[in-house]
């Protein structure tokens, strides 16, 4: 025992000084932090590329960029929030919390989990840098369809390569995660009795795993045909560009999964603690959640129900989209049955869990809506998809992440959050998220395309709303910064066990967690 | 903690350079890349340089200091078995990676093509005949595909002895007989260099090139990356190889050894479905 201690205390440097540290850091706190800073910047970029969208979508006409810069806008913004701030926010979290969780000392691979982090700073700046050479940036949407991402310029290939270094990323951050859930849980922490969020990021590491190098062959492929005279999307050379779409939304519907099942898992820690019961339905929701992921390998096609695939293809996507209703459902209930006869309190990581489970559910059924292929037919396209992926993004997953924050930041500042600004700015959001978005379903359903700067007159007034929504929901999230510095800096204790209802290891360690926790694994019942 | 064993402490390493080093070599790769695409090319060059030899400096000291930490025993069961995992899903990932290029092989062939040539295409490109391997309807002209009972049926030949004498290095390195597990890793990686060799001799003598149509775009995509894949494999294993000359490995510890072992195999079977589908049917 003396041996291995003087042993650990080699190798586990204690946090050094200044802000050097975090190049090198191999800690998984660190890591974590750093994670969630870059998410949050990076949130407010996208954030203040969507607001001059909107600014730009407020009248009809074209006013305040050209519709060249509004495509560019439009894609690096979908890229920006899906790769820079959703993704990583939930990397953050893996990284803080699974190592709490299961009782592990740190992650798996602690020094490749730091080289996770950083290669986001350059494939981020190949990203947004894009927008500074030549010809501006990707304009082609974030799905990179060609023939426009053929046609298009040099930041396409900047685009390109930011998704190949952030799939190196994604890939190697989950073999940290799996290799960390798989191997390092502590003594008595069977698979079916690990936290929800656990369970939820080892699904997700699994599908990550699976879909990234997909992502990645595709736009290699994009690459070759772009510069070095492959015809692999070009039909003159025996090709075809709907082949990019099977083989882009084969990754594309596993990553929204990607996005919305660890918010899943966080939000089934946040209900159980402010409802004071246990989760209704463990197990099921261990087995709701992996059927989520393995149908949702076998849906892809209903991202394409207009590109002419056979009547039984489309009809094959349409049942298969429609199953995944089913374990939703599961969930939704169960969150739903464990709130029942609940003795609830209202904190703020509660409200956001409850706005996540009324909001997020609006977005499922905006889902299936879409997913009966000739209603699609009429709404492809249209608002109607912006506003469901809105739903079950930011009142889905963002909501989650901004409710998890609340519920996590006393263990990871040792203070308090200031509750009457968390409600305030639970309200600001969630009433503001609805004026920009709910009008969005109306203007879809009437026939307003997506991605085009300007509109018939008839849709202005829906526009309106839908732009002076988006600028309070906008500024309202600086609150959400002011919330988080000043807990940073000071506020109420926080005791180890924060919350009265909370359950799990993570809050058997001192608040703020210290800068190594579970050297040695904890006992876990 | 149980004193029984002083090997309970999972190994965490001290604080690295290397992750920054390899970011900000991929971050020079990535932009030297775009310049020689579109900016001057002594400015790309330069930056391609920096960004490989950058690239090379973190791979040695990087791998250098998991080779040293392994050596001096800080790697207990539980961290080898980490590697086991995480090895596996890696291997996982690549398969995704090839799956994506076979993807788009049998979407050619079994989709993209024979529709060109169906009733409405016939308008469009009167008399294209819809056959595999094509080049598309614009621009055709008849071209060579690869036969298979050539130089392919070779490299199968040898990328499957390869197989057996990795597996035969295995068996040498656990009954610790040393001579035979060196003789067998270089059987391996002269059967590997050997099996590069006939493909540049193949990609010499083909009568196409990556701008053959869709055939000539999976051919060269699938088996280039196939081809880039077993590079990677013997340069992996010229490491295992000088290190077993350095008296590395132990009969129980040896987990490089196998990650290398399993990787080969990998690249072995995707040689097959190349076989099989590239070149064969
Ligand atoms: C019950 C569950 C769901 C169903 C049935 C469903 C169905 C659909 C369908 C049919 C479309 C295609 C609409 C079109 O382009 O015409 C679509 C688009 C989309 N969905 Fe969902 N969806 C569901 C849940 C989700 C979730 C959980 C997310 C993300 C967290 C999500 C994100 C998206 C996105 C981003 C798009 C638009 C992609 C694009 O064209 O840019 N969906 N969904
Ligand atoms: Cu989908």
């Amino acid at each position: 025992m003396e041996a291995a201690h003087a042993h650990a205390h080699d190798d586990h440097h204690h946090a050094p000084a200044g802000i050097g540290r975090y190049f090198t850091t191999t800690n998984h706190k660190d890591i974590g932090s750093m994670y969630m800073w870059f998410s949050l910047i990076m949130f407010f970029v996208g954030g203040f590329m969507a607001l001059v969208i909107r600014a730009e979508l407020f009248q009809p006409g074209i006013q305040i960029v050209n519709p060249d810069v509004f495509n560019q806008l439009t894609t690096i913004h979908a890229l920006v929030m899906i790769f820079g701030a959703v993704m990583p926010a939930f990397v953050g979290y893996a990284n803080w919390q699974i190592p709490l969780m299961v009782g592990a000392s740190d992650m798996a691979f602690a020094r490749m989990n730091n080289w996770s982090f950083w290669l986001m700073p350059p494939a981020a700046a190949l990203l947004v840098g894009s927008f500074l050479v030549p010809g501006g940036a990707a304009g082609s949407g974030w799905t990179l369809y060609p023939p426009l991402s053929i046609q298009g310029g040099i930041s396409v290939d900047m685009t390109i390569l930011a998704v190949h270094i952030m799939g190196a990323s994604s890939i190697m951050g989950s073999i940290n995660i799996i290799t960390t859930i798989l191997n390092m849980r502590a003594p008595g922490m069977t698979l079916m009795r690990m936290p929800m969020f656990v369970w939820t990021w080892l699904i997700t590491a699994y599908l990550l795993i699976a879909v990234m190098p997909v992502l990645a062959g595709a736009v290699t492929m994009l690459l070759t045909d772009r510069h070095f005279g492959t015809h692999f999307f070009n039909a003159a050379g025996g090709g075809d560009p709907t082949m990019f779409m099977h083989i882009f939304w084969f990754f594309g519907h596993p990553e929204v999964y990607i996005m919305i099942l660890p918010a899943f898992g966080i939000i089934s820690h946040i209900i159980p603690t402010f409802a004071r019961k246990p989760l209704f339905g463990y197990a099921s929701m261990v087995y709701a959640t992996a059927s989520i992921a393995l149908l949702s390998f076998i849906v892809w096609g209903h991202h394409m129900f207009t590109v002419g695939m056979p009547a039984a293809g489309n009809l094959f996507f349409m049942y298969a989209t429609m199953l995944i209703a089913v374990p939703t459902g599961v969930k939704v209930f169960n969150w739903i049955a464990t709130l029942w006869k609940g003795s609830i309190t209202f904190e703020t990581p509660m409200l956001f869990a409850i706005g996540f489970v009324s909001l997020f559910t609006i977005g499922g059924f905006s889902g299936l809506v879409l997913a009966v292929t000739p209603v699609d037919i009429t709404l492809h396209n249209t608002y109607y998809v912006v506003a469901h992926f809105h739903y079950v993004l930011f009142s889905g997953a963002i909501f989650s992440i901004m409710g998890g924050a609340y519920y996590w930041l006393p263990k990871w500042t040792g203070h308090m959050y200031d509750e009457t600004l968390g409600k305030v700015h639970f309200w600001l959001t969630a009433i503001s998220f609805n004026i920009t978005f709910f009008p969005q379903h109306f203007l879809g359903l009437a026939g307003m395309p997506r991605r085009i700067p300007d509109y018939a007159p008839q849709f202005t007034e829906f526009n309106q709303i839908s732009s002076i929504g988006a600028f309070l929901l906008g500024f309202s999230q600086l609150l959400f910064l002011y919330v988080v510095i000043k807990c940073i800096r000071g506020g109420v204790k926080a005791e180890a066990k924060a919350w009265e209802g909370a359950e799990g290891l993570e809050w058997t360690v001192p608040s703020p967690a210290p800068y190594h926790t579970f050297e040695t694994p904890p006992a876990f019942h | 903690m149980s004193s029984s064993s002083t090997h309970d402490v999972y190994y965490v390493p001290a604080p690295s350079k290397w992750p920054v080093v390899g970011s900000t070599a991929l971050f020079l790769l990535a932009i030297g890349f775009v310049s020689l695409l579109h900016f001057g090319k002594t400015q790309a060059y330069v930056l391609l340089a920096a960004g490989f030899a950058t690239l090379t400096y973190m791979l040695f000291g990087w791998f250098g200091n998991v080779i040293s930490e392994s050596e001096s025993g800080k790697y207990n069961a539980q961290v080898d078995a980490s590697f086991r995992w995480s090895m596996g899903w890696f291997i996982f990932s690549e398969v995704m990676f090839f799956a994506a290029f076979f993807g788009a092989l049998f979407y050619a062939r079994q989709m993209s093509v024979p529709l060109l040539g169906d009733v409405d295409n016939q308008l469009l490109w009167p008399g294209f005949k819809p056959d595999w391997p094509s080049m598309g309807p614009y621009n055709a002209t008849e071209f060579h595909p690869m036969s298979a009972w050539g130089l392919p049926a070779i490299n199968t030949m040898l990328l499957l002895t390869s197989g057996v004498t990795v597996t035969w290095a295995h068996w040498a390195i656990k009954k610790n007989d040393r001579t035979q597990l060196v003789l067998g890793l270089a059987a391996t990686v002269a059967l590997g260099l050997i099996f590069l060799f006939c493909q540049m001799t193949e990609y010499g003598e083909a009568a196409f090139s990556l701008a053959t149509g869709v055939y000539g775009a999976t051919f060269f995509m699938l088996t280039g990356f196939h081809g880039f894949h077993v590079s990677l494999g013997t340069l992996m294993l010229i490491v295992i190889l000088a290190r077993s000359l350095k008296g590395h490995f132990t009969p129980e510890h040896h987990f490089a050894f196998e990650a290398v072992s399993w990787y080969w195999h990998f690249v072995d079977v995707v040689w097959l479905g190349l076989f099989v589908f590239v070149y064969w049917l």
